[in-house]
């Protein structure tokens, strides 16, 4: 089943995209999404842990015996995340703060397990380094469209610069957590919508 | 270091103001998969509120006498993953060799548990916020109610709109999110009695 490097970015961008098809990695995306600037760190973040823990995985695929599968996944996993909290506490030291225990939290994002076991398992490592980094900016791009949304209504500015110049009064909900619950429920509806919508068409 | 508040506001703060799911967003993934019915979700709240206080307080141990002495800081993340992925695999096989019926009963949910974002975040917080011994164990405890408390909600919600005819795309996990919003904005109404952050 070799899938072309094209089809691998489509499908993880759009058609399958893990947060909001596959509903994976939900934690995350709801807390780090009052600010643009806090998104796109952790979706970076997170797509580069998800592309060198499936390059790593993929390549040690036929030394890990299955039966301690899991836990070496985990294992290699966690090694990437300190990897990255030790460069966000060294260059990015208030966005680290900020994100607070949700950087070590990708640990358990679903995601970065979810392509492990689906893809990088069996497939070799290029295309399996491919489908991570995908995946993980099919995530940075759901996350920066909630975030915009709530920094623009919570905040009324984009990336921290003011652009309420009307001056409209800003929505205390939207930088609270129900406002991100609405927002991704939003997007799922409309999401799964518009395929059953082309389920039907096609038949 | 350690932050003065007295151990019983952080165990109702942590149940009603700073909720785990309504207000921290942690353990989403089995929080909407498994709230259909409502039987199951007591089971599985059951099991995430015991396993958060068991880890909690082995990691708390481990933390304080083995972590910072060493200087094991950049490890902690290993550390504390493995403790609770050891644990919850400890606890199973107990489980099924002294109560087979309590195992029958929760012994499907261990394994999703090592996985779930509240075991390991309320470790993180605890480390984070510095909490003492006694602190850490009602924070977990509370943590634990909270997340079984939201979850039954959900699931009793559910139960009742299986029924409902409702439109297209929304049925399923879109509707469990903006359920959860409206809990969650009921639940703000709460805010201002406690705080711990």
């Amino acid at each position: 089943m070799a899938e072309k490097p094209r089809e691998i970015i489509k499908r993880n961008l759009f058609s399958e995209n893990q947060v909001l098809r596959a509903i994976l990695g939900i934690c995350s995306s709801l807390a780090v999404t009052n600010t643009m600037r806090n998104s796109l760190v952790m979706g970076l973040g997170l797509s580069v842990v998800t592309a060198l823990s499936g390059l790593t995985l993929s390549a040690m695929r036929h030394a890990i015996p299955r039966r301690v599968r899991m836990l070496v996944q985990t294992l290699i996993i966690a090694v990437y995340v300190i990897f990255l909290d030790l460069f966000l506490q060294a260059f990015l030291p208030d966005i680290s703060k900020q994100l607070g225990p949700y950087v070590g939290l990708i640990i358990t994002n679903c995601i970065i397990m979810g392509r492990a076991e689906a893809y990088a398992q069996s497939n070799p490592p290029f295309p399996s380094m491919l489908d991570g980094l995908f995946a993980g900016l099919g995530y940075t791009m759901v996350l920066m469209m909630i975030s915009l949304i709530r920094e623009i209504l919570g905040f009324g500015s984009v990336f921290g610069i003011n652009i309420n110049f009307v001056g409209f009064e800003t929505w205390t909900i939207m930088i609270m957590p129900p406002a991100a619950f609405f927002i991704i429920g939003t997007f799922i509806w409309v999401m799964s919508a518009r395929v059953s919508r082309r389920a039907v068409d096609d038949k | 270091m350690t932050p003065n508040i007295s151990p019983f506001i952080i165990f109702f703060a942590s149940i009603i103001t700073s909720n785990m799911i309504l207000s921290n967003f942690l353990g989403m993934c089995s929080y909407l998969s498994v709230s259909t019915e409502y039987k199951t979700a007591t089971g599985l709240g059951m099991a995430v509120t015991l396993v958060l206080v068991l880890t909690t307080v082995v990691n708390w141990f481990i933390y304080t006498y083995v972590i910072v002495p060493l200087e094991l800081i950049y490890l902690q993340y290993i550390i504390f993953i493995m403790v609770i992925a050891a644990l919850v695999q400890i606890l199973e096989m107990g489980m099924d060799r002294y109560t087979p019926d309590l195992h029958a009963k929760l012994g499907i949910f261990l394994p999703l548990i090592t996985v779930n974002c509240a075991i390991l975040g309320v470790t993180l917080f605890m480390v984070i916020r510095h909490y003492s011994f006694l602190q850490s164990l009602l924070f977990a405890l509370g943590s634990g109610f909270g997340w079984w408390l939201a979850i039954n909600m959900l699931a009793a919600i559910r139960e009742k709109m299986a029924a409902v005819k409702l439109p297209p795309g929304v049925k399923g996990p879109a509707l469990s999110f903006i359920i959860t919003g409206i809990m969650a904005m009921a639940f703000i109404g709460f805010s201002g009695i406690f705080t711990i952050q």
